[in-house]
């Protein structure tokens, strides 16, 4: 499955949801998609993983990009994900105490 | 034991296509189904190494790649790129990340030099369920 982006705005949050397969032909949309994001002077992205049924090292790399340019450009940034296939990998690679994860969208939009 | 080859031009499209004849392969060498995915991820990860490997040399030769089953699942994957090319530092992370999940996901393991020129070789392996029905 190709990979899909959608955004949505809550509250003061801007929630990325991204679909289908996010690998090292994929990721490169997402990143310029949370670029563009960031540069539109947006205060908070949430990217929401919900409906991603794959995962590899470069969609991780992305996320972690994401991550340092928000906090460059003093934004907020919170993945939701609850899939235990996805929070295996960040576990593995130990980014669960590197990206701020949430169970939900609620969750990440209330903090 | 039966084998299943695939070529690919250096391009990150293709590592899908590689993943999902992998998966196949290996559903039908006889992998439990419940490691299947980590069968999938282990197999795009090394693709995706052996395709930015090139990529960052420019080099257009094909990555080889060979699904094998016999007492066991043995996945080859072959890039021919030097080591002497730099790394960008937004792409380290993901190299980094990478070597990782293989690592933690692959208990059978092995990443080792060419003996016939620049490139590397990586194997992986993991245990069958019952007897192969590849090729019947």
């Amino acid at each position: 499955m190709e990979l899909s982006l959608a955004t949505r705005v809550v509250a003061t949050h801007t929630v990325l949801e991204v679909g289908g397969e996010v690998d090292v032909y994929t990721a490169p949309k997402l990143r310029e998609r949370i670029a563009e994001l960031l540069d539109s002077g947006v205060t908070g992205v949430v990217v929401d993983l919900a409906k991603v049924e794959f995962m590899d090292s470069t969609g991780l790399g992305v996320l972690v990009g994401g991550l340092r340019k928000a906090r460059a450009a003093g934004a907020t940034f919170g993945v939701v994900c609850a899939r235990e296939s996805l929070l295996k990998i960040f576990r593995i690679t130990a980014l669960d105490q590197v990206l701020p994860l949430y169970p939900s969208v609620d969750a990440a939009t209330a903090s | 034991m039966a084998t299943v080859r695939l070529e690919f031009t250096p391009e990150p499209a293709h590592v899908r296509t590689a993943r999902l004849v992998g998966v196949a392969v290996a559903r039908r060498a006889g992998v439990p189904d419940d490691q299947l995915d980590e069968v999938r991820l282990a197999i795009g990860e090394a693709c995706a190494r052996a395709v930015a490997r090139h990529q960052r040399v420019g080099l257009r030769d094909v990555v080889a790649v060979a699904f094998s089953d016999g007492d066991r699942y043995l996945v080859q994957v072959w890039d021919r790129a030097g080591d002497d090319a730099p790394i960008a530092d937004e792409e380290q992370i993901t190299v980094d990340v990478s070597a990782s999940l293989l690592q933690a996901i692959v208990k059978d393991l092995q990443v080792r030099p060419l003996d016939d020129g620049p490139g590397t070789e990586v194997q992986m392996a993991w245990p069958i369920r019952r007897a192969s029905r590849l090729g019947r």
